[in-house]
């Protein structure tokens, strides 16, 4: 039963985007950089300013696949003593007062020692709806997706990267629920997206295979970015730019109505046309 | 026993490819051209021909005598692995997947060190080959270990300071990763331990199983039978391993890994895997890793750089649970008593690594009788370590 409402969350919302014929903006942010409290009122604010979905970065002491700039967001993060169980309770508050899908952005040790079964019953009750793991290929998903299975979710979203075969599209396409994370460029997270046309050509084609929505990110910084994405992808997921202006500006007291404009304006970029 | 890994690159429950999608098909890849080269005559001959001829294989057998008399218990043999050009068996792998790396068509490399051993094997075999050359090292370890990085300088390769984290091998091998994520196309990353993704614990392992066939033979030849015991330090590995894997199925030789106790085990600054750690995923594989409760990866302490390193080799962890292998610890303190044992009694400065296997040979000898064998692998010799002893030792060089 959970696994319908489950799905229905994130696919839900692609389904009413593309029937408005807008695209989704997804910005990712560390969970508990700089702490749980400002976590929760980071995620109203970007809902509030038009953010469709919410991907939540669990800080990792090793996260390979991240530049410095989330590498020192999850520092901070596990400074302020930010623990999964802890990000957990933080998504159940939230969900007294926010239907956004929200998506963990985890490295698989971090789900492997709260234990998988144990991990899932907890997300789906607390109202997580997908996970991206970025060091869990699906060769070794297997484990996890009879977990979420069992427990009725959360979903897995898989990574498809320019480097992926013909092969290993199919089987990305196959096995992800609720949209495909098309990573941009050949790279870590936070760097610079210079070839936008190669990007344009493997979401399509992508798309053309998959009948889900996707989503690109990876080096996605500017509005200008995010426009020229938007023109052929289905979501813009935007986490390095944001993470730096999280941390640079968190402290001045108009923060939160500012992020809040700025989200706006990256909705905006999405929405207008050519 | 049947054969590991499987076709998924798993030992039992360990092992396996937690790797981004980005890097999925690289190692795939080279799975292809390593199980190409496994059958390939004349890449097999050019490797023989530059383990002989630049690598100096095969490295002697060599009975301790007077550390043997001196403990007054088995008969000690030491495989000697420092002796390999560069001084530790880490060239073994170097040679083998530098020539790999050529047949792939790639003409960058990119490698992690700790202690630095692996770092100059990576640098001499792309000086040798005509590879650029690009290693991660912690901070923490370039200041421990300041004449490696200056050979490694002096070879042409670049040598790029990590300071992230614990400063430490940990550290390197992330940043080394996100290096090979982003530079895939053009780049092999050189990988020095049985640790990583699938192939490598495999690849390496087989690279350098060349000590363990190379002892057999001698010690079959020397003394008529096989020895009782074997002893290696074990950081990622690959030197224990290399050693182990050909008497594996000898199911009367008794094997004994040999990991970082740092200050103890009750102080918790160490790098004992099996004593203090549980399964977990790091750096693309599935085995024993210290961690704490919620999954975050502990920082490690050992006076040497190539142990110092908070998960260990799948396949280590797959005989540890099968109870193949047994595994124990060595203080510091131990390993620096073990450095003057057989700097002194045999005239070899061993490497602070294998100075932890000089320790267990220590404790372990006088247990044993007279006519049994304990044959140690001396994986690397102690030059690169005097300066540190010395500093700790507050003696002015």
């Amino acid at each position: 039963m959970h696994k319908v409402t489950v799905v229905n969350r994130i696919q839900q919302t692609f389904d009413n985007l593309k029937a408005k014929g807008e695209k989704a903006l997804i910005p990712y942010i560390m969970a508990g950089d700089p702490s749980l409290a400002m976590t929760e009122s980071l995620v109203l604010t970007l809902a509030e300013g038009g953010a469709d979905l919410i991907e939540l970065g669990v800080p990792f002491s090793d996260p390979i696949a991240d530049g410095p700039v989330i590498q020192q967001a999850a520092e901070r993060a596990l400074q302020s003593g930010t623990t999964l169980k802890k990000i957990l309770s933080t998504v159940r508050s939230l969900r007294i007062k926010t239907q956004v899908p929200l998506i963990f952005m985890a490295y698989y040790n971090t789900i492997l020692a709260m234990g998988l079964m144990g991990f899932c019953k907890e997300a789906i009750s607390a109202g997580v709806d997908g996970l991206i793991i970025p060091d869990l290929p699906p060769e070794e998903s297997d484990e996890l997706y009879k977990a979420t299975m069992a427990a009725g979710g959360p979903v897995i979203i898989f990574l498809l990267a320019p480097t992926s075969t013909s092969q290993r599209r199919k089987e990305v396409i196959k096995r992800t629920h609720g949209f495909i994370y098309y990573v941009s460029l050949t790279g870590i997270t936070g760097s610079q997206l210079t070839d936008l046309t190669q990007v344009k050509k493997n979401v399509q084609a992508i798309q053309k295979m998959a009948k889900k929505p996707v989503a690109v990110g990876f080096g996605i910084s500017s509005p200008e970015q995010a426009h020229d994405v938007a023109q052929f992808a289905d979501g813009v997921i935007i986490g390095s730019a944001l993470v730096r202006n999280i941390f640079e500006h968190h402290q001045d007291p108009a923060f939160l109505s500012n992020l809040k404009v700025t989200t706006r304006k990256l909705k905006t970029a999405l929405a207008s046309k050519n | 026993m049947k054969a590991y890994p499987d076709k998924n690159g798993r030992f039992g429950q360990f092992g396996g490819m937690y790797v981004p999608e980005t890097l999925m098909p690289a190692i795939q890849e080279l799975d292809q051209s390593y199980q190409k080269i496994k059958r390939d005559k004349a890449f097999q001959q050019e490797l023989q021909r530059c383990l002989k001829n630049f690598v100096g294989r095969p490295t002697p057998l060599y009975f301790a005598e007077r550390l043997t008399k001196t403990l007054g218990g088995a008969k000690i043999y030491l495989k000697r692995e420092d002796l390999c050009h560069t001084g530790a068996h880490k060239i073994n792998n170097t040679v083998a997947q530098a020539l790999l790396t050529c047949r792939m068509k790639k003409k960058r490399v990119i490698a992690e060190t700790g202690a630095g051993q692996h770092g100059v094997a990576v640098a001499t075999v792309a000086a040798m080959f005509g590879l650029e050359a690009e290693i991660y090292m912690g901070t923490e370890d370039m200041e421990r270990q300041a004449l490696n990085v200056f050979r490694m300088r002096l070879l042409g390769s670049t040598v790029t300071g990590v300071n992230a984290g614990s400063r430490t091998l940990k550290d390197a091998i992330n940043e080394a990763m996100r290096d090979w994520t982003t530079n895939v196309a053009t780049t092999h990353y050189l990988l020095g331990s049985v640790l990583g993704p699938h192939p490598y614990p495999m690849m390496i392992r087989d690279f350098q199983s060349v000590i363990g066939r190379e002892a057999r033979k001698q010690i079959l030849s020397v003394a008529g039978r096989l020895p009782h015991c074997l002893v290696a330090c074990v950081g990622g590995g690959s030197n224990s391993m290399g050693l182990f894997y050909p008497f594996i199925k000898d199911t009367n030789v008794k094997m004994v890994g040999v990991e970082a106790g740092g200050h103890g085990i009750k102080s918790g600054k160490h790098a004992a895997r099996f004593s203090g750690g549980k399964p977990g995923v790091l750096h693309g594989t599935m085995t024993y890793l210290l961690q704490d409760s919620d999954g975050q990866v502990n920082l490690t302490h050992s006076v040497s750089a190539g142990l110092d390193y908070p998960a260990v080799g799948p396949e280590h962890s797959f005989y540890h649970d099968m109870g193949r292998i047994h595994y124990t610890s060595v203080t510091d303190k131990e390993a620096l008593a073990a450095f003057d044992v057989l700097s002194q009694e045999e005239g070899i400065i061993p490497a602070l690594e294998s100075a932890h296997a000089v320790a267990e040979v220590v404790r372990l000898a006088p247990t044993m009788k007279k006519n049994q064998i304990l044959l140690m692998n001396l994986s690397g010799r102690g030059d690169k370590d005097v300066q540190q002893v010395a500093n700790m030792r507050n003696i002015p060089l």
